[in-house]
């Protein structure tokens, strides 16, 4: 059997399943290779999902794609070992027609996105996974090996969409391997509870939902953020590090999640609750330096896969869809001009990245992962002068305001020398600059 | 779809409501019948064990108890007979046939339905054995009634019908049925959930002999031999009195020795998590849990098994189950009775050294 | 050999949870899999028709979703699918599941004589192990049920000889087709498809059968209301409330620690122990 697709996808995540949709739709013979039992049995439940980014691609998605809840609240808490500070912020206004953010459970979205790619005309084949890419003497990708008796498959491109770990692209010399400095490992657990439960916890209506992202001394002085998503009837919890600094902290990721989960501003909002589904993931974090070679002749590379994941917004499902979808539209436009799938048609891909948010934010943010690596106090020093700043603040002591003040910027000084102070300050905005 | 016990209970919230109105043709159905379930002269003590259940739904509606007995010609069922009155059947059905010396379904499906068109009961119980269960599918579909099957818990309702309780969605849940407007209501209920009657001497009841009507030749299915396992070194899990298995946590096929030391110091069966078969460190056979045996044990030991709900299912009707695990939050400890944190491989062959000392001192003791 | 192999989508009974509250399973994001023991008689379906020739058709009756399965099913090997779908089936219980099935078996028999019938062993929802000796019933097919090996299949004489197991021992059985069987878990170790089957599988068209085109008139015999058994109520076990005792292990040679396990245990069964020095002392 030596049937030619036009397109092969290895994945189906969100840029897998973009990028299959999106080809499938204008009519290509497109052949999906994903290695889970189902598209989605092998992701991170429990996620955000940016509604423009899929928007583009399905833009009536809200009829019937699983949302649990749209995003009408906010909260960014800084926590030391007692107490969080932060802020909220809520708004009537994310009330929309047409919410800008939900979370959802990937294991489900993931299960219908993939529907969606079947129905639009795509050979979906799960349960197979891609061993290697298949070339031709003069080193152009036709076709792709799989696990399976007579596994091999050819196709006019193949689009690696197989996440972080980007591995059929590493075994094929494409592109080196992540390194533990460039990509966190989070580990992720869902917490079930009866819905109106959820609802009078956190002070939300049946459809409303609640986003809290965290940072400070819960990750024991590594670079990393936990987070806090609610579903309809579940709470995922979550809390993830630079791979560089579990080896180096030698902290087990399970370790910091109970770590997390017990603090005395988390526990009260998980009480009760039944948990599921433990599970670990890989989250890339190189930023724009991590980024590989994007295309060659016969192939692209798109999604986690190519490291586009905006770690401060933790933004990563909208730049896969996006970094997907415009793969698919290189694919459609040179075969609507009838152009071979070789490297200088395909880059029109790589240009329509940088025209796009996906580069842009990467580079906005590119000193970040550098900056927070350096400066390790930002997650352990600052989050409890914080605290500490704000419980002198609030207790009412007899002392007066003035010398509170006072005792907080000593406490400041003290810890950080004031060059050190202006130059975190300074860091930090450049790097978000 | 399908099956009444799962969604038909999210859709059925109408049906729970649902009233008896039992059909005029059904209203001389009465008694309570167990099948006494006989193989080559050997009675499975689930039938024992529903005599002592079906006593207690007899005497709750004020009618008999009868057991049904299908056997081929011989000693065997006087002594079966016997035993049936002793653990409390008011009488016993009888159909003696060549054709009934071994089980097959055909003429065992016609001699039951058969005695229940004959002599009408209200209830049918039999044991969710691997004969009970063939008979029954069969038998309930010949005479379009209800069955539940595979059930651990009858009751009576209010309205004096059978309320037959099974787990479902593998053992996640619990469900309470009901055969409403047909009889006779039938159930099949799992061995070793019903406690077993202790036997009255000398009590005594009616047999009433009914004849089968079938030749040889009727018969399309052949009984070519009969292989007894005692000949075929399978595992005899699901019935052992002690159950030692070992899952990942072992690490390597070799210290599997640990296991079947400690089950041979313990005249016990082993077995394994299903991993451990599917690595082929263990034979099918001896797979434990839902897709594997179900065992009932009086003592389960379970070392480096971590307690997923397909392994619990299986072994949730021990009575005690001691557990070996190196991780303190093991779910296996969630339904475990006893526990040792600890490494298996070294707990194991303490374990082992301490039945052996204990057994041998009381021996000396005795 | 034309053999239809009856197959079900069930939950993953491993994910399902159950609402704390209202005592209902939480089906949010439980995914489906091929109920286990069907797969055991696919495959062993599939030896049948690898050796004889013939066709295996998958079959199952279920939601439109259900087609997955048969999907899958067919990336195994199946050659052809069924899918029997229709509003009236919801809530069926086992004799109108046999029912239904039966007659979407007559129906496929009607392109060509079905010479066996596969059902799993049982399923690990509804877990009864009723619907496979139903719909032999039904049909009129030699029953084999819990077969630990299929010894001959005998195309020509139209025989074949299997082993079941039975209490304390197999028996071998010899009967004629048409039959219908069940395979023990374990009698073998379903394939991995290749991978022109699965690109097959996941193209080819399903045939669905409606109640009408399955032959049925009088729907009153299928789901609830052809369901004599009615589902009174739903609920949760009651959780052990006293997680396992632990024995004490910090800092304590280890024979120490197997000497209390043993004591505990014996303290928790005094029978046991009673029984156990008897068969000691006889041995
Ligand atoms: C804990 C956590 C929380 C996150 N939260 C958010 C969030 O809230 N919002 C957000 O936008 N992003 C979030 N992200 C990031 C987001 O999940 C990823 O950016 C996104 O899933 C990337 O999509 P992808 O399709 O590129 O890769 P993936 O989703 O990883 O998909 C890759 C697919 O390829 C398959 N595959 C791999 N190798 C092979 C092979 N050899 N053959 C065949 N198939 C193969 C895999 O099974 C998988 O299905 C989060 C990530 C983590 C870990
Ligand atoms: C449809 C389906 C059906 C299934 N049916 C079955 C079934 O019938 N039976 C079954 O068992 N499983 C079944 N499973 C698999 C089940 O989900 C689990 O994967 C399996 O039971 C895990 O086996 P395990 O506990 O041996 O291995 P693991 O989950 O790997 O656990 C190993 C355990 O050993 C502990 N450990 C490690 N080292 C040591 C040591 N030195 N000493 C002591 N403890 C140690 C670990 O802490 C861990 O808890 C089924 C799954 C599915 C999806
Ligand atoms: N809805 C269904 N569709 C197809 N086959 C089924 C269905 N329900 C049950 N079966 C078959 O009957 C067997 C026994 O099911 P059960 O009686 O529910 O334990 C299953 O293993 C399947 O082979």
């Amino acid at each position: 059997m030596s049937e030619t697709f036009d397109a092969i996808v290895i994945g189906a995540g969100p840029s897998g399943n973009a990028c299959a949709y999106v080809m499938a739709k204008a009519g290509l013979n497109v052949l999906q290779i994903e290695r889970g039992e189902y598209s989605g049995s092998k992701n991170v439940q429990g996620a955000i999902l940016y509604a423009d980014a899929l928007e583009r691609i399905i833009p009536d998605f809200r009829e019937d794609a699983p949302l649990e809840r749209h995003i009408v609240e906010q909260r960014m808490w800084i926590l030391d070992d007692k107490a969080h500070v932060g802020g909220h912020y809520r708004s009537d206004a994310f009330n929309e027609e047409k919410p800008n953010r939900y979370t959802i459970i990937r294991a489900q979205f993931d299960k219908w996105f993939n529907r969606q790619v079947r129905e639009a005309g795509a050979l979906v084949v799960c349960e197979t996974t891609v061993t290697e890419l298949i070339k031709d003497a003069k080193g152009k990708v036709i076709g792709v090996r799989t696990d399976r008796d007579e596994g091999e498959v050819y196709a006019d491109v193949v689009v690696m969409a197989d996440g972080v770990n980007a591995l059929v692209a590493n075994r094929s010399g494409l592109k080196k391997e992540v390194t533990p400095e460039s990509v966190a490992l989070a580990v992720k657990e869902m917490h079930f509870l009866p819905q109106d439960v959820i609802e009078s916890r956190f002070n939300i209506g049946e459809e409303e939902g609640v986003v809290i992202e965290v940072a400070g001394s819960v990750t024991v002085g590594m670079v990393g953020t936990a987070f806090l998503y609610t579903n309809k009837e579940s709470i995922a919890v979550g809390i993830g590090c630079l791979v560089s600094d579990f080896t180096e902290a030698q902290v087990r990721p399970a370790f910091l999640l109970e770590k997390f989960k017990n603090h005395p501003s988390i526990k009260p909002l998980l009480a009760g609750s039944e948990v599921k589904e433990y599970a670990a993931h890989l989250i890339p974090e190189g930023g724009l330096n991590a980024v590989p070679q994007l295309f060659g002749d016969g192939w692209m590379i798109v999604g986690d896969a190519a490291q586009f994941v905006n770690a401060v917004h933790r933004e990563g499902s909208n730049m896969a869809m996006t970094s997907g979808r415009l793969a698919a539209e290189t694919v459609i436009e040179a075969k609507k001009a009838g152009k071979p799938m070789i490297a200088s048609v395909l880059s029109a891909y790589k240009k329509a990245l940088e025209d796009s948010f996906v580069i842009k934010d990467l580079h906005k943010y590119r000193r970040l992962p550098k900056v927070l690596h350096n400066n390790k106090h930002f997650f352990t020093d600052y989050p409890r002068l914080l605290s500490q700043a704000a419980e002198t603040m609030l207790r009412v002591d007899g002392e007066d305001k003035r010398s509170k003040e006072k005792k907080i910027t000593k406490s400041f000084r003290s810890t950080r020398r004031i060059g050190g102070l202006i130059g975190d300050m300074f860091n930090l905005a450049r790097a978000f600059r | 779809m399908s099956d009444k016990a799962a969604p038909a209970a999210a859709a059925g919230g109408s049906r729970a409501g649902m009233k008896k109105e039992l059909p005029e043709r059904f209203r001389d159905y009465k008694h309570v019948w167990v099948l006494i379930e006989m193989e080559r002269g050997v009675v499975h003590p689930v039938s024992w064990e529903l005599l002592g259940e079906g006593r207690k739904l007899a005497d709750k509606l004020g009618v008999e108890l009868a057991g049904a007995l299908l056997a081929g010609p011989g000693d065997a069922s006087t002594k079966a007979i016997e035993e049936a009155f002793s653990y409390g059947a008011d009488l016993v059905y009888l159909m003696e046939d060549p054709l009934l010396a071994d089980y097959r379904n055909q003429p065992y499906a016609a001699a039951m339905t058969d005695l229940v068109n004959t002599f009408k009961p209200e209830i049918l119980l039999m044991g969710a054995t691997n004969l009970g269960r063939d008979l029954a599918g069969t038998v309930a579909t010949t005479l379009a009634t209800g069955l539940t099957a595979d059930c651990t818990e009858l009751a009576i309702d209010h309205e004096g019908s059978l309320a037959a309780t099974r787990p479902t969605f593998g053992g996640t849940l619990l469900c309470t049925i009901h055969t409403l407007n047909f009889r006779p209501q039938m159930a099949t209920i799992r061995p070793r959930v019903m406690a077993m009657p202790e036997a009255q001497e000398g009590r005594t009841g009616r047999v009433v002999r009914h004849s089968l009507v079938m030749a040889e030749s009727d018969i399309i299915t052949k009984i070519l031999d009969f292989i007894p396992d005692a000949n075929m070194d399978k595992a005899q899990l699901a019935y052992a009195d002690i159950v030692v298995a070992g899952g990942m946590g072992l690490g390597r096929p070799e210290n599997f020795k640990l296991v079947t030391d400690l089950a041979q110091v313990l005249g016990a069966e082993y077995g394994c998590s299903r991993p451990v078969v599917q690595k082929g460190w263990m034979p099918a056979e001896r797979q434990i849990g839902q897709t594997g045996k179900t065992i009932r044990p009086r003592l389960y030991i379970a070392a480096g098994i971590s307690g997923a709900i397909q392994h619990r299912v299986g072994v949730e009707g021990s009575d005690i189950v001691l557990a070996i695990n190196t991780d303190p939050n093991a779910t296996i400890f969630e339904f475990a009775h006893m526990g040792i944190v600890g490494d298996a491989l070294q707990i194991l062959p303490a374990l082992t050294e301490a039945f052996r000392r204990r057994l041998a001192v009381n021996r000396l003791a005795g | 050999m034309n053999i239809v192999v009856c197959i079900k989508q069930v939950p993953d009974s491993a994910q399902i949870r159950v609402h704390p509250v209202t005592n209902t399973i939480m089906r949010q994001g439980v995914p489906t899999i091929i109920n286990p023991y069907d797969l055991y008689s696919l495959e062993a379906a599939l030896q049948l028709r690898d050796q004889v020739g013939g066709k295996v058709t998958v079959l199952t009756m279920g939601p439109p979703m259900a087609e997955d399965a048969l999907r899958k099913a067919m990336g195994i090997g199946a050659d052809k699918a069924v899918l029997l779908t229709d509003r009236f089936f919801a809530g069926s219980d086992t004799l109108a599941t046999s029912y239904a099935l039966s007659m979407a078996i007559t129906k496929i028999a009607e392109d060509e004589p079905v010479d066996l019938v596969f059902c799993g062993k049982q399923t690990i929802d509804g877990d009864t192990a009723q619907v496979g000796p139903g719909i032999a019933c039904r049909l009129g097919l030699n029953q084999l049920t819990y077969v630990s090996s299929i010894e001959a299949l005998d195309a020509k004489a139209r025989e074949i000889t299997v082993q079941r197991r039975s209490e304390g021992g197999v028996q071998v059985l010899k009967t004629k087709l048409p039959c219908m069987v069940t395979m023990l878990e374990g009698s073998n170790t379903i394939r991995r498809g290749s991978m022109p089957n699965v690109l097959r599988a996941g193209r080819e068209p399903i045939k669905t059968f409606n109640a009408a085109a399955a032959g049925i008139e009088d729907v009153t015999r299928c789901g609830l209301r052809g369901s004599p058994t009615v589902v009174k109520k739903v609920f949760a076990p009651k959780p052990r409330a006293d997680k396992a005792k632990l024995i004490d292990t910090t800092n304590r040679p280890t024979s120490d620690i197997a000497n209390d396990a043993v004591e505990a245990i014996f303290a928790a069964a005094p029978k046991l122990q009673t029984d156990l020095v008897g068969r000691a002392a006889q041995a």
